[in-house]
């Protein structure tokens, strides 16, 4: 094929680039630490409140700073509506849905996941900064979809 | 003509073809639906854009019974009925003028015969509210059965429209054997190659889980499995509206521009390209789903960056035509060539506009992909931000900009309102920037994308600035669409009766084809689906060999 030395050169210096922008996604995600929810476990939607850790809803404290967040998402609130942590937690959020899709954002970090019925969600965010960051359920699911949000205080 | 004659020409026959009539009419409707779509989605548009400056207009739309409603309007009008509609009309014309072959006219019209049906249903099912579901259709929100069978006719007439293309373009490789593929006719045909096999997985997502299931068939459907398979199509389905207007891109704006295509053979590599990397990518529209391990979404995120690379190699190709063209017409340095470019063409400006947006669509997409800041803007308004730089600019002002010549030259009425369709295209496209900027900024500050922000319990200062800017640059957007229909009607009633172009614009090209085996390879479109499919195994296959059978969890939840 031919090829025009300019276009050649373009072309190589883009898949340099691209291939640069995927190491340092590389080094990111495994010098920082940044997962992405993984499989976790599969769930009944209507069998949620019955069975653990979702039997029991809420923030507790797992080891010196390690705290776990089980929430349930549901037409159109988070149970619990608020949490409370220390500031410098790692929060371990295990969150599911017994309807619908919704989605859990807690604004200002990276923690982002979606909740899909029939599934568990988990990750992890270490908030150092004390203050009040909103819980954003940011898939439409249904008419009240903008009224579903919660609060991670921290202290 | 003879200076010319050393050139390549991307179409069979330099003398021109036409469609007769009976085969240029249902093209011509398909491309009205379209053109119509866009205009009928965009009053949502304006009201969704506002509501995010925090102004409600939703009271001036008494017919609808939420935002979620015109939301859902929205999407499947202008992402779905528009880009498709267009596809079905524009794509099966180039093939049939670079072959220098009529259409089966059964096809055309069963085509166009299927998306009419199926816009009848999805209408139905959307202005009665009952499939305010989002053109995502995420189970388990149930529409009606009448808005999933819509969806489907629709697709069903990309593939009669596509098999009207495969079999002139098999008849023409009988009739010619050993020659070179017009190079037009390919990368038609290598576009909707690509979508056919891309639009698979959203068939039987439609026809085995969700029809059935809000049928009552079976009681309960799988959340996770449908939303794969959305996405499954779901990504290769941007590159679906991207195409066409790359083939334009490619093959007919350097004649538009005075100058030529750069290489036959590797435009064609770069369309057996997207053939083979648009679809095993889907998986990062789902990097913060549970179900699905990081190993998928990482394999994934490699191949969404290796799809960005034949659009690099577009973007060198395509700058090289129209440098040719501007310095042709006397431009001299490194930019001089850029003001000497037929500005004044409202066909070419349109297209020009919508390739400087594209290169901003372009590196957003680039973040959307890097999973680690995917988690940063994942379903916030940075994402809108990012599409409405690709398909609702890039894809959009591409095909109005076809539009200034393809209507005319299918009613052989000439353009009126060629100064009001130069200022359409400048006001939507510095409306895109204006709303982008707007969105993608909010984006960053946490607003999430899909949200009535007017009547929402939370709200926060620091989108006030990102809001305002949506606000205005969607009503930029509104008024530069509205001016593009009304030039268009003008056109179609009262332009000029003989006016219309006798031709296409095709191009020729730079470089002849080249005679290697390799690169007469990129003909055998069927043995690169083939490789597609493949890489799609390999993408996917692990996913659901491990994941299979599906977990059927969910009854259909009906809150409109």
């Amino acid at each position: 094929m031919k090829v025009h030395l300019y276009e050649k050169a373009f072309l190589w210096l883009g898949a340099v680039l691209l291939v640069f922008c995927l190491g340092a996604l590389l080094y990111a995600s495994l010098a920082h630490g940044i997962h992405l929810p993984d499989r976790e476990a599969e769930i009944d939607p209507s069998e949620v409140a019955s069975t653990p850790p979702f039997d029991d809803p809420g923030v507790r404290q797992v080891s010196g700073d390690e705290y776990e967040a089980v929430m349930i998402g549901r037409m159109w609130s988070f149970e619990p509506a608020e949490i409370r942590v220390p500031a410098g937690s790692n929060v371990t959020f295990v969150a599911t849905t017994t309807d619908v899709l919704h989605g859990l954002n807690v604004e200002g970090t990276r923690l982002n996941m979606m909740l899909i019925p029939g599934q568990v969600s988990r990750n992890a965010y270490r908030f150092r900064e004390p203050g009040e960051y909103l819980i954003i359920c940011h898939e439409f699911c249904g008419p009240g979809h903008h009224l579903m949000f919660g609060k991670v205080i921290v202290e | 003509m003879s200076t010319l004659t050393a050139f390549a020409a991307s179409v069979h026959d330099r003398a021109t073809f036409r469609l007769p009539e009976v085969q240029q009419r249902p093209l011509r409707w398909s491309l009205y639906i379209g053109y119509a779509a866009l205009t009928a989605g965009i009053f949502h548009g304006l009201a969704q854009a506002l509501s995010y400056a925090n102004i409600d207009i939703l009271q001036y739309f008494p017919a609808l019974r939420s935002y979620y409603q015109g939301l859902t309007a929205h999407g499947v009008a202008n992402a779905l009925i528009f880009t498709f509609s267009f596809s079905n009309a524009f794509l099966p014309l180039m093939t049939a003028r670079a072959l220098s072959r009529t259409l089966s006219p059964g096809l055309l019209w069963g085509s166009l015969g299927s998306l009419v049906a199926g816009n009848i249903l999805v209408v139905f099912a959307i202005v009665t509210n009952r499939a305010t579901v989002l053109y995502t259709s995420y189970a388990p929100l149930q529409a009606h059965w009448t808005y999933y069978l819509g969806l489907v006719l629709v697709v069903v007439s990309t593939w009669l429209a596509f098999l009207a293309m495969v079999l002139a373009w098999r008849g023409f490789k009988k009739d010619h054997p050993g020659e070179n593929m017009p190079l037009l006719a390919h990368i038609s045909v290598a576009s909707y190659a690509m979508w056919f096999l891309a639009s698979l997985p959203i068939a039987v997502e439609f026809l085995v889980f969700l029809l059935p299931w809000t049928l009552g068939w079976v009681e309960k459907t799988d959340p996770l499995m449908t939303r794969t398979l959305f996405w499954f199509t779901g990504h290769a389905i941007v590159y679906a509206w991207l195409l066409p207007a790359y083939v334009s891109w490619y093959a007919l704006v350097p004649r538009q521009a005075g100058g030529k295509i750069v290489s036959n053979t590797l435009t064609k590599f770069v369309f057996i390209l997207f053939l083979l990397l648009s679809i095993p990518t889907g998986f990062h529209h789902q990097y913060t789903d549970p179900g699905i391990s990081t190993t998928m979404k990482a394999i994934h995120a490699v191949l969404t960056f290796g799809v960005f690379f034949p659009s690099l190699a577009t973007a060198f190709s395509v700058m090289a035509s129209l440098e040719m063209g501007g310095r042709k017409a006397g431009g001299k340095g490194l930019l001089g060539w850029i003001p000497k470019l037929p500005w004044g063409n409202p066909s070419l400006t349109a297209q020009l506009l919508a390739m400087i947006t594209f290169v901003f669509g372009g590196i957003t997409g680039l973040i959307n992909a890097s999973f680690t800041m995917n988690q940063i803007i994942h379903n916030t308004t940075w994402v809108p931000g990012h599409f409405h730089m690709t398909v609702g600019s890039a894809v959009a002002l591409t095909l109005m900009g076809v539009a200034y010549w393809m209507v005319p030259y299918l009613t052989g009425r000439g353009l009126r309102g060629r100064k009001m369709a130069l200022a359409s295209s400048w006001i939507y496209s510095i409306g895109v920037f204006v709303f982008a900027r707007g969105m993608i900024s909010a984006g960053l500050e946490g607003m999430p994308r899909r949200i009535y922000r007017v009547q929402a319990a939370y709200d926060q200062e620091a989108w006030n600035l990102g809001g305002a800017l949506t606000g205005i640059g969607g009503t930029m957007m509104f008024v530069g669409i509205l001016m593009f229909f009304f030039v268009i009607g003008v056109t179609i009633f009262f332009g000029r009766k003989g006016g219309g172009p006798t031709d296409i614009p095709w191009s020729e090209t730079l470089l002849t084809p080249h005679e290697s085996r390799w690169s007469k390879s990129f003909d055998r479109i069927g043995f690169w689906m083939i490789v597609a499919i493949v890489l799609i195994v390999i993408a996917y296959g692990p996913f659901f060999a491990t994941y299979l059978p599906p977990n059927f969890v969910s009854p259909g939840f009906r809150f409109f």
